[in-house]
């Protein structure tokens, strides 16, 4: 079992299951990849990964230091080293573009920023000749997992533009890209008491959760695997989800969509373009760009951490959930029900969660999101709203940060219904902004205190009462979120 | 005799010296990760890894620390306490209250008790954590208000005394009185500390270290180890990323590695975890500044009476430096006219605080750039113009600690960037577009940085360099300067290539050790080409020396008709390729070596009377910031930027220009977004990047305009140059004053709202209430 960097198979059959890609790399010497925080938030250890498993093959930048290596079987990772292999070993477009910028200074982010940079030109050659703002936008969406101590980024952003422009130096790996690779079957590794399952369908995943009752469920591992670089807590045994195909789908019915759980981020954004524009805005600003091309939406609401970004969408989306068993046995249970505590969930031990399920005619809804953080890009929110309005004038609001789960307002909610003028009465804003501020106790931490997330939860509620009710009005000093 | 290096004489000229924006010598290294680390160097199966075992106390007798199972974990080699330790325990770098190891008390949550060596991170991370340690607690001091009621002080006060402030401050015609937190700032250099160590056939040690300060490194890895200095070679190539934080920090890795390494004849390393990294080092000092002030009518200042307290941590580390210089630049770019300027370094039961870009100087400027605004508001006046009214001038330009300024730059300068950034209708439309919007106020604001380049210290403003060229014309120049990415290493190459006009890719810049230069300062206090490239230039000036001796002699010429000339020596009406003229000399037997050495002249100060000449010249600069504040959230953008920045005579505006841009984002970075939090139990909170917020690109303005300020150097610096390592972080501050303004808008800049640092969107959000609050009590009659 192998995967192959840059284009050189690797034998990873006899490593710990929770080995990490960047340590594989720098075990091999492969140290242009760099350890900055061992936990996806400062883009370092960026690599790019070619997906062979899917019909056009899918570039992609990703965390190396929080990625199993098992996870990437015959796929392709492409290091800094692998970037610049060409016959004279001339500098890649990217590479050539961060020098005459001078864009290094102590060059320890440099690789990370390189491979970020590198993996949008890839995947988005029609942006050479697209217009500077527009690269620039795109060169800042790749680059909002990567951290830079010296630069100031402005010479950064400016090779990244440049490096656009330049012709392209194309890929000539022929590994790992390759079709006919075991891409779809289950694999395993499997030594001493290490276990990796990667089952390809639902059925293999039930089977293999059947076997393995103790071993943890794992998709994009961009949370779960922090407990193995941050607290040194091995994990022995894992079912990488991430392959099986029931639920890597978004299927749009007529009324109602499903989205696999193991569906990414970055394939909602796609997705959803169209359809949640607010919700592809605000997913933005989840995590950085390499975490959103592995992180999942069934990993957000799993994870049942009370300052997620998605679950206070979905609840006032008034999502539903399909959750599975060991068994294979299918139960739904409304977002709303599903958490019970802080990090507790309604799923049970066998069971696994293969889907979201959200209704077109609640996605048509104005809907207004707020995310307030420190930071605008890759920050975990202080508070997260969502508010949803329906065709009967009733607002669905749901919140993160405002207790010990996500959480629907629904005292508030019971307070408030549209005037006949299409309008919130004021006063009756008001007063429900008391009740609100009455329905919580949030507590103090490191993102915010209690105070400040009563009162700004209630100026969210303010200000959502009066951009619903006004299309054309936007309230602050950011585009979206 | 062999043959010497074939000489070209024909290659063709491209001019890469001083002046130049020259590429980072490392640059395509970087980008294609090529450039090494220390945690990239081939790891031998012999290695060793270090992790420590820490305090979960922040003040606490140790009752029981039991290791059995530590050393019974999977890949222990070797585990320590402080009795291990065979000469000095304490490696603190001045006053010394820096164990390596605790002894039988802790005084900082994360304080290392015991180390163990393993065979790999993780077996080594995995044992610390299964100690067994008991503790008794003792009552810790924690803030800087408790350790002022206690008197707890890591050393005493200081104070810097001009004219009667009491006097001016009673007789002047308005009072104002105001204090601010100023919270600190965690370093997140991207590669973080570490240090490897190899014993040797004499007992003796090579340690390479990521740090400032190799000479203290082998000082401190000397006294741990309880060897003569000359058994001990410390060596750093480069760092990813310092900013203060590997002046002092880095050496207690290095010390650790260095006695496993000699316990157990292996090569060792240690590496922190991030969150070791920030748990375990010290950060930027807290500040709690208050005073009082008079002013007259024009919002003049007559005097100024102030208290700068800063949070040590457990010991001195470099507080002391520290402090003062906080206290030097409580003035900021401004004259007083009289003033009290009183230091404190509170001692406290959190990790020992230490240098960090700017050295205590943002510190004590935010003081004096909340009272320019402050003074602003309360006579109605625009922040520009009390600024510019206050700023040292002729006439006004004595300073609280009795150096004078003579070359004043800013007066010019910051009516120039008013004019280039449009500052005025700007401030027009801004107050106009604030009357009319309800959620969304605009800020602006212009502020300056005056920075004194010199090492406070005294002794420490020397440098050596020692130059070799070879037979083939290449040079090697080592000097005591280390590479953080700030472009010494370019800038030195510059220097020795320019001395003999010749590419700069004939000179190539070494590691720094301690065996080719010695006894070196830390590269710090913005000195480093100041220094090193004098002491550079010392050596070249010396070999051009004998070269022009020699050819004189040679070609029956006067010394002074040998020039050197784009790759070539003019000798007299002889013209040799620079190679030939160097194989010349060296088969004449003339020395192609020397060792340069510099000192800053005209430097003092008298610590008992607070006063002197501690400056060789003032950095200058000056950042106009426009901000946009949400009024529900607090949450803000900042719009845009426009810089003017001294640098005297660029050495190489490209990497100056990095240095102003980067120095700028981490100052609007710790003064915004970066919140260094404390819990009531004395553990760090802001423990990791998932929740301590530096900038990242989106936090960087579209329109960023830098500029540099071309006026050579009044002082006789390098090719007239300035430093300019530090004081670009403090036009940070700048977007700090914006946002105030912004949150003033909303009382029709009636009222200076408190805003402590950093200005988070929280803290601007209350800062806006504490101006509704101002408005309701206004309208009640």
């Amino acid at each position: 079992m192998a995967l192959y960097v840059n284009d050189q198979a690797i034998d990873i059959s006899q490593l710990p299951a929770d080995t990490s890609l960047l340590q594989l790399l720098r075990q091999q010497q492969l140290t242009g990849t760099k350890e900055g925080c061992a936990s996806g938030d400062c883009g370092a250890c960026t690599v790019m990964v070619i997906d062979g498993c899917h019909k056009t093959p899918n570039v992609k930048a990703i965390n190396s230091c929080i990625c199993p290596v098992s996870s990437l079987q015959n796929q392709q990772v492409v290091t800094v080293e692998g970037l610049s292999q060409g016959p004279a070993s001339e500098l890649h477009p990217t590479q050539q573009a961060m020098v005459e910028c001078h864009g290094s200074q102590c060059g320890f982010c440099t690789p990370g920023f390189v491979m970020s940079i590198a993996a949008l030109k890839a995947k988005r050659p029609d942006l050479a000749s697209a217009p500077l703002e527009q690269q620039r936008q795109a060169v800042l969406d790749a680059i909002s997992g990567n951290l830079c101590r010296c630069t100031g980024y402005r010479p950064i952003v400016a090779a990244g533009c440049q490096s656009l422009e330049k012709p392209a130096q194309p890929f000539n790996f022929v590994h790992g890209n390759d079709s006919s690779a075991p891409c779809s079957s289950t694999t395993s590794v499997q030594k001493a008491d290490q276990t990796y399952l990667q089952p390809n369908s639902e059925v293999a995943l039930q089977q293999a959760m059947t076997n393995y009752p103790s071993a943890r469920l794992i998709a994009g591992g961009t949370d779960l695997m922090l407990e193995v670089t941050q607290q040194f807590q091995p994990i022995e045994q894992l079912i990488d989800i991430s392959q099986v195909a029931e639920l890597t789908q978004t299927t749009f019915g007529d009324d109602t969509i499903l989205i696999g759980a193991a569906v990414t981020y970055t394939e909602l954004e796609q997705q959803f373009a169209e359809l949640a524009p607010e919700f592809v805005a605000l997913l933005h600003r989840l995590g950085s760009r390499q975490i959103r091309n592995r992180g999942t939406l069934g990993g957000n609401i799993c994870n049942a951490s009370p300052i997620a970004d998605t679950p206070p969408v979905l609840l006032a989306l008034n999502a539903q959930l399909h959750l599975v068993n060991a068994a294979g046995q299918r139960r739904q249970l409304p977002l709303s029900e599903f958490y019970l505590g802080y990090k507790q969930t309604a799923m049970a031990a066998d069971e696994y969660l293969a889907a979201i399920e959200v209704r077109r005619a609640a996605l048509n809804q104005p809907i207004r999101l707020y995310k307030v953080s420190k930071r605008y890009e890759d920050d975990i929110s202080a508070v997260m709203a969502a508010f949803s309005l329906t065709p009967e004038g009733q607002l669905t609001i749901a919140f993160g940060g405002m207790a010990a789960t996500p959480i629907r307002a629904v005292i508030t909610e019971k307070s408030l219904q549209l005037g006949a003028d299409g309008q919130f009465d004021p006063s009756m804003v008001t007063a429900a902004t008391v009740t609100l501020a009455n329905e919580f106790s949030p507590l103090s931490d490191v993102r915010a205190s209690a105070d400040y997330r009563t009162q700004v939860a209630a100026n969210l509620l303010k200000k959502a009462c009066l951009e619903l009710c006004q299309p054309a009005l936007a309230i602050g000093v950011f585009a979206h979120a | 005799m062999r043959k010497l290096v074939e000489t070209e004489a024909d290659r063709p000229f491209k001019s890469t010296g001083v002046g130049h924006s020259l590429q980072h010598e490392s640059a395509i290294k970087h980008v294609t990760g090529r450039a090494q680390y220390i945690d990239d160097l081939p790891q031998s199966p012999q290695l060793l890894h270090v992790a420590t075992g820490k305090s979960s106390q922040p003040y606490a007798k140790l009752t029981k620390v039991n290791l059995d199972a530590v050393r019974k974990a999977p890949g222990v080699v070797d585990v320590i306490v402080q009795q291990d330790i065979p000469g000095e325990v304490d490696v603190g770098p001045v006053y010394g209250g820096d164990p390596l190891l605790a002894g039988d008390t802790v005084i900082f949550v994360g304080q290392p008790i015991f180390a163990v060596a393993a065979t790999s991170f993780e077996a080594a991370q995995r044992a610390v954590r299964l100690a067994d340690i008991d503790y008794q607690p003792l009552s810790p001091v924690l803030t800087i208000d408790d350790a002022l009621a206690a008197e707890s002080f890591v050393l005493p006060p200081h104070q810097h005394l001009q004219g009667d402030p009491d006097q001016a401050i009673a007789s002047a015609p308005h009072q104002i009185k105001g204090e601010i937190y100023v919270r600190g700032q965690e370093h997140f250099y991207l590669e973080g500390q570490i240090s490897q160590a190899w014993p040797n056939e004499d007992g003796g040690i090579h340690v390479i270290s990521s740090t400032q300060h190799p000479t203290e490194i082998q000082k401190l890895v000397a006294e741990v180890l309880d060897l003569p200095l000359h058994e001990v070679v410390a060596e750093v190539r480069r760092m990813g990323g310092g900013f203060g934080g590997k002046e002092s920090q880095a050496a207690p890795l290095a010390c650790m590695a260095a006695l496993f390494a000699i316990r157990q004849q292996r090569p060792v390393r240690y590496r922190m975890p991030r969150q070791d990294d920030m748990v375990q080092t010290g950060k930027r000092h807290d500040f709690k500044n208050s005073w009082s002030a008079g002013f007259d009518d024009a919002g003049r200042l007559l005097g100024v009476d102030m208290l700068l307290a800063g949070k040590c941590g457990c010991s001195p580390d470099l507080s002391e430096g520290i402090v003062d210089r906080a206290m030097f630049h409580a003035s900021n770019a401004y004259s007083f006219n009289s003033a009290r300027v009183v230091g404190v370094r509170c001692k406290t039961n959190t990790v020992s605080n230490t240098a960090f870009r700017g050295f205590g100087g943002p510190k004590g400027m935010m003081a004096a750039e909340t009272l320019m605004d402050d003074i602003a508001r309360a006579l109605a006046k625009d922040p520009l113009d009390v600024r510019l009214t206050n700023l040292y001038q002729p006439g006004q330009d004595m300073t609280p600690y009795g150096q004078q300024v003579t070359q004043h730059v800013l007066p010019d300068l910051m009516r120039k960037l008013a004019d280039d950034a449009d500052y005025r209708t700007r401030r027009a439309s801004i107050t106009e577009f604030n009357r009319s919007s309800q959620f969304v106020k605009k800020g602006l604001a212009l502020t300056p940085v005056q920075f004194g380049i010199s090492f406070t210290a005294k002794h420490l403003n020397q440098a050596g360099a020692l130059l070799t060229i070879y037979t083939d014309g290449t040079m090697l120049i080592s000097h005591g300067g280390t590479e953080m990415g700030q472009g010494l290493y370019t800038k030195i190459q510059q220097i020795v290539a320019t001395a003999f006009d010749v590419p700069a890719a004939m000179v190539k810049v070494s590691s720094t050790r301690t065996d080719k230069v010695p006894n070196t300062s830390p590269t710090a206090a913005s000195s480093g080409t100041d220094l090193n490239g004098m002491a550079a230039l010392d050596a070249c000036n010396q070999i051009k020396k004998r070269l022009a001796k020699f050819a004189a002699e040679h070609f029956n010429i006067a010394d002074y008709e040998l020039n050197y000339d784009k790759g070539y020596v003019h000798a007299g009406g002889n013209k040799l390729a620079f190679n030939e003229f160097v194989q010349l000399a060296y088969m004449n037997r003339i020395s192609l070596a020397a060792s340069g050495f510099y000192r800053t002249p005209k430097i003092h100060y008298d610590k008992a009377t607070g006063s002197g000449q501690p400056f060789f010249y003032y950095a200058n600069g000056a950042a106009a910031a426009e901000v946009s504040i949400d009024v529900l959230t607090g949450e803000y953008k900042v719009e845009r930027i426009d810089i003017l920045h001294d640098v005297g005579k660029s050495l190489n505006p490209a990497i100056d220009i990095g240095q102003i841009e980067g120095g700028f984002v981490q100052g609007m970075g710790w003064l915004t977004t970066e919140e260094l939090l404390w819990d009531d139990n004395g553990h760090l909170m802001s423990n990791s990047p998932a929740n301590y917020k530096i900038p990242t690109a989106f936090d960087v303005p579209y329109e960023f305009n830098v500029a540099l300020y071309q006026q050579a150097n009044q002082a006789e610096t390098i090719h007239l140059s300035k430093a300019v390592g530090e004081p670009p972080l403090m036009l940070g501050i700048a977007v700090w004053s914006a946002l105030r303004d912004a949150v003033a808008s909303t009382t029709n800049y009636q009222h200076s709202p408190r805003l402590d640092t950093p200005a988070t969107p929280e803290r601007v959000f209350w800062a806006l209430q504490d101006c509704a609050a101002f408005n309701r009590q206004q309208e009640t009659p």
